[in-house]
């Protein structure tokens, strides 16, 4: 027998590097039940916490009976704001720089809001306290409409803010109005609406809705008083910035809180933000020294955790008669609930809702948002997309649509006109982004081939003749997207979250036998982090991905960083991953050439080794190089073989995509059926083409709910109408209809592999497809616009009112 | 979502069930499947501090069958309905029914008489026993008497049954053969009560029409059925809306369900006609 030497593409398959399907290390895991969530966690002698909470969404708090609830067996304590203030933790700061009670101090401004925290030995017993604490309230007039909030005699919802004209982003005008952020030209934009030929007018809608992972939000917070340090396990999906946030509204030094995220059971942003169970936790376990365990349960989680969306978005879009777009305005309404608690980079109170002007060439815009204050839930996180990133992309394809019908053209010829032309990037938005790349055509024209657009039109019509002379009820939507996304935030210049810059960090140590580990500042919520990022490293530094650790989530070991949201973590932590990979490149190298008594300049790097230029035969393996690092005294070479990096990105990413979905309406009872969907992502180099389908897919089903169902509903007197799974759509495989995936790869410029992100966009772009499609089946009987989402009895009624049912 | 205490109790006989009831009243609730009080307590809505497990007592258990009807023990579960060949064979639109309902978790635990004895509106089963002229066997401590489906319901949760009483018997007649059959159910999801279900047998001379979860209570219209049978479409449609009285709720407004139900119920009939043998 011969020895078998590996060719180089065994090599390369061997690291299981980028562009490898390799299956997810951590399913092994999750699939045996053997994760560990923070509900998993149990310590000696924990306590519970659970909460009182508000019936009511805006009432006066005038006593809390606590009596009764210390007597039941097991209760410990009943704390209520009385008792937070003197601590200075009855308020505390929001990240959208707004406080926020932590218990109802005097009045609660939204149903669900937190009153009182019982304590007790187990949650039983805590439940049972809950139930026995009465509190009296006198109710005040509530406000759900955001438009009515900003009427002149409209309740006072913030008694806090009384006489502040000054908010955290710029003038108050009214007593429940929060900012108004403004970006573009004004002016300009005013001048090209009065010249266009054509202007489409229409307000677009974006429902209130929630991220409703499958575990909800929940924390163990355990203080040794001997030790005075603080260990606090959550489901954050930024640790180290809770850990700083904790540190300065508590005061406990931060070096003496250890913060925690273990395994996370999805967040999609719900888990970006700080919550009154957290701190509550927090304060009962330093009162009592014992660990206290807070876990919410699916209505606390719908009712009172971060929501998303809510955004009324008044648009105007001016067009040549050919269909070439000259302006875009956009007027936004944002309702934020009773305290302001975005989730946002501290500049961007709309968050990034300034990518309103899409894939296209709009050589002038102007946006603006008011946020406003009313008896709902706090939150407008982003629910699987970056920063506003969904509103701006439903806003500007629900546009296009409607400027479509206003030209009489095909919606997919218009977009094709106005696209940012490949050799413009990078491109300079009218709104001041600064594009990175894109090649929006060739993706169009793919995804249309893919699906054979013009066939599809054709039974479309045929089927709309079949309907119009009775043998059929039903009718056929096509909808299309092409989304811009904007992620990776964010430069440090312009992007920081109460004043932390948006940079993330990679600590790669390489152990004596060629296997390593690699710690991160993001966290994994189901992403893969532990298989993807091992690929980066596996390619950058020839080290096989299955012979790398990847550790997140615990501040005392991993570097800074500030968490997984926005798509960030690739963008940002795993641009740090690959400059860290390089940093030990560059070490392997010097010791390489060391070994192979070569200068440094003569050798280079081939897959998993550095070879001798010129003479491959003469090579070191990085096994070998990694044990000489810490065996050899190599001159001028520190030992050991490790590298951190923290990277701020020059840029944001713009991954983008082009969906198509065609779906069939039945008439009569508003049941609509997906009979295909096609999304083709260009999330520029792929790293785990598998990981990148999951992600697809999942993204799509929640774009799908979203459009489709998923709402969280108020009625007038601000009861929260959807608090239940029964009434809050989550879709089951039932409901899921098949998806075909496909992908054109355009890379980022600036990112070090480049990487784009993924996440995300099937939300962002998989939102306004669905939506477009129910459009679509109703344009030829003058359907502009009709809000999400598509429920059954909303597409009845769209029929209905289109006179289909006479 | 955590119940407030209670005592629990798994007697053998259905005497035994009867005497912790006698012996507790209000206090003291049967649980068959749970799937309704379950929910219902850990909200706190419901607060009982006996809880009577049937799932031990043999008696409500098993599906007999003879040339004129079919009798199931309470504790039937749904997926027993779809599993069983020869209920398939003599009613297949139990089969029709069941799979319909929630989802196959739920359908392993969910029983048919916790489904038609608790008279929650949104339960498919009532309406379908009120179909098909169904007969529930009640035992109380002054012995058995029986209730036909179509007198059982009184108002949302109110039923002609006593407090002291427990299901233990659907009696079920066997349609004659050819009889034509369709259980239509629009719902959002997996696992949603109905926005509109309807119910229809007919062949023979014959039809029957229930409409489930428009109105407080199952709608059985008889003259809905009446029309039915003399071939008037138009007429039964037009007797069983008249009959219902839906509620606004996150599934859609009282029009949009006046509608459905219209439009489901005729799908009913449809399917029904076709398979009239």
């Amino acid at each position: 027998m011969k020895d078998e030497v590996p060719t180089t593409e065994e090599r390369v398959a061997n690291l299981k590097g980028m562009g490898s399907s390799r299956k997810r290390v951590e399913d092994v895991r999750f699939t045996q039940g053997r994760g560990n969530y923070v509900d998993d966690i149990k310590l000696d002698g924990m306590l519970f916490g659970d909460f009182v909470r508000s019936p009511y969404a805006h009432a006066r708090v005038t006593t809390i009976h606590t009596e009764e609830a210390m007597k039941v067996p097991g209760v410990l304590a009943v704390i209520t704001a009385a008792d937070l203030e003197p601590l200075g933790l009855h308020w505390m700061p929001t990240l959208a720089g707004d406080k926020q009670m932590v218990l109802a101090d005097g009045k609660v401004l939204f149903q669900g809001q937190e009153v009182a925290f019982v304590v007790a030995t187990d949650r039983y017993a805590a439940a049972d306290g809950v139930e026995a604490v009465e509190v009296d309230y006198e109710e005040l007039p509530v406000v759900v409409d955001p438009f009515k909030a900003m009427e002149p005699d409209a309740p006072v919802l913030r008694e806090d803010l009384e006489g502040q004209t000054e908010g955290a982003h710029g003038p108050r005008r009214h007593h429940n109005h929060i900012f108004t952020w403004e970006q573009g030209d004004k002016d300009a934009t005013e001048a090209v609406m009065a010249e266009a030929d054509v202007v489409a007018e229409e307000m677009i809608y974006y429902h209130r809705t929630h991220p409703s992972p499958l575990e909800t939000c929940g924390s163990v917070a355990s203080m040794d008083k001997v030790t005075g340090k603080l260990t606090l396990w959550g489901t954050f999906q930024a640790p180290h910035a809770i850990r700083t946030v904790v540190s300065l509204i508590s005061g406990i030094a931060e070096h003496n809180i250890r913060v925690i995220s273990p395994d996370i059971g999805g967040g999609f942003g719900n888990k970006v933000g700080a919550y009154a169970g957290y701190v509550c936790s927090v304060v009962a376990s330093i009162v009592t020294g014992k660990p206290v365990k807070w876990v919410e349960d699916r209505m606390e989680n719908l009712m009172s955790t971060a929501f998303a969306r809510d955004y009324w978005m008044q648009g105007k879009i001016a067009a040549t008669k050919e269909g070439k777009i000259t302006g875009l305005w956009c007027h936004t309404t944002a309702d934020h609930g009773g305290f302001d608690a975005c989730a946002d980079p501290t500049k961007f109170p709309a968050g990034f809702m300034n990518i309103c002007t899409g894939s296209y060439d709009i050589p002038t815009a102007y946006l603006a948002v008011d946020g406003v204050y009313t008896n709902k839930a706090p939150g407008g996180v982003a629910y699987r997309c970056s920063f506003r990133v969904t509103e701006a992309a439903y806003f500007i394809e629900r546009m296009i649509e409607v400027l479509a019908i206003k030209l009489n053209m095909d919606a997919a010829e218009l977009r094709r006109i106005n696209f940012i032309k490949k050799e413009q990037f990078p491109y300079n938005s009218a709104l001041g982004w600064e594009y990175d790349s894109g090649d929006y055509h060739t993706a169009w024209d793919k995804a249309l081939n893919a699906v054979g657009y013009d066939d599809l039109r054709a039974e479309q019509a045929q089927q709309l003749e079949d309907f119009k002379a009775g043998k059929t009820r039903r009718l056929m939507g096509i909808g299309l997207t092409h989304f811009t996304e904007i992620v990776g935030a964010g430069p440090v210049k312009n992007c920081d979250i109460l004043g932390l810059g948006m940079f993330d960090s990679c600590e790669i140590r390489i152990h004596p036998t060629g296997s390593a580990i690699a710690r991160l500042g993001t966290i994994s919520q189901g992403q893969g982090h532990a298989t993807t990022f091992a690929q980066i490293i596996a390619s950058e530094i020839g080290i096989p991905a299955d012979d790398i650790t990847l550790e997140e989530g615990d501040t005392d070991t991993a570097p800074y960083g500030l968490g997984t949201y926005g798509s960030r973590s690739t963008p940002v932590a795993g641009a740090a991953t690959a400059m860290a990979g390089r940093k030990i490149k560059a070490k392997a190298q010097m010791i390489a050439a060391y070994l192979l008594e070569v200068h440094d300049d003569d050798v280079e790097f081939d897959v998993d080794r550095f070879v001798v230029k010129g003479a491959p035969e003469r090579f070191k393996t990085m096994k070998e190089i990694a044990f000489a690092a810490y065996n050899q005294a190599i001159p001028g070479v520190e030992p050991g073989l490790e590298a951190v990096s923290y990277y701020d990105p020059p840029n944001m990413t713009y991954p983008f995509g082009a969906y198509i979905c065609v779906l069939d309406i039945d008439v009569d009872t508003g049941e609509a059926e997906v009979r295909k969907f096609y999304a083709l992502d260009d999330c520029g180099t792929r790293i785990n083409p598998m990981i990148i389908e999951g992600q697809v897919h999942g993204g799509l089903t929640e774009a799908l709910a979203i459009a489709m169902g998923q709402e969280i509903a108020y009625d007038e007197m601000g009861n929260n109408k959807s608090a239940t799974l029964m009434d809050f759509f989550i879709p089951t495989s039932w409901e899921t209809p098949n998806y075909e995936t496909d992908h054109t790869t355009t890379p980022s410029p600036h990112h070090p592999i480049g990487a784009k992100g993924v996440g995300e966009s099937p939300n962002v772009g998989g939102v306004p497809c669905f939506s477009n499609a129910v459009h679509d089946a109703f344009r030829p009987f003058g359907l502009t616009q009709s809000h999400m989402p598509h429920d059954h009895w909303r597409i009845w009624k769209t029929a209905n009112g289109l006179g289909l049912h006479s | 979502m955590i119940p407030a205490n209670f005592e629990y109790h798994r007697p053998s006989e259905i005497s035994a069930a009867i005497g912790i009831i006698q012996q507790h009243g209000d206090e003291a609730r049967v649980v068959a499947g749970g799937h309704s009080l379950i929910p219902m307590m850990k909200l706190r809505m419901a607060e009982m501090g006996h809880l009577v497990d049937l799932q031990d007592i043999e008696e409500l258990k098993g599906i007999e069958f003879s040339d004129s009807s079919v009798v199931m023990g309470a504790m039937t579960t749904q997926h027993e309905l779809i599993d069983n060949a020869d209920l398939a064979s003599r009613l297949p639109i139990l089969r029709e029914a069941a799979l319909q309902i929630a989802d196959p978790q739920v359908r392993y635990m969910g029983t048919v008489g916790g489904n038609v004895a608790n008279g929650d509106p949104g339960n498919d089963m009532p309406g379908l026993m009120q179909c098909l002229n169904a007969t529930f066997e009640v035992v109380g401590p002054d012995g058995r008497r029986s209730i036909p489906a179509r007198d059982f319901y009184e108002a949302a949760y109110f039923t002609a049954r006593e407090d002291e009483e427990i299901l233990t018997k659907i009696s079920i007649p066997v349609p004659a053969t050819g009889t034509g059959y369709a259980y239509e159910k629009q719902k959002r999801k997996i696992g949603d009560y109905a926005t509109a279900a309807s119910a229809v047998m007919i062949g023979n001379g014959a039809a029957s029409i229930a409409m489930t979860n428009l109105s407080d209570t199952p709608i059985w219209s008889e003259a809905a059925g009446t029309a039915l049978a003399a071939g008037d479409v138009d007429g039964a449609v037009a007797a069983a809306l008249d009959a219902i009285d839906p509620q606004e709720d996150m599934r859609g407004p009282v029009e949009f369900k006046k509608h459905v139900a219209g439009v489901i119920l005729r799908r009913a009939i449809a399917r029904a006609q076709s398979r009239v043998g």
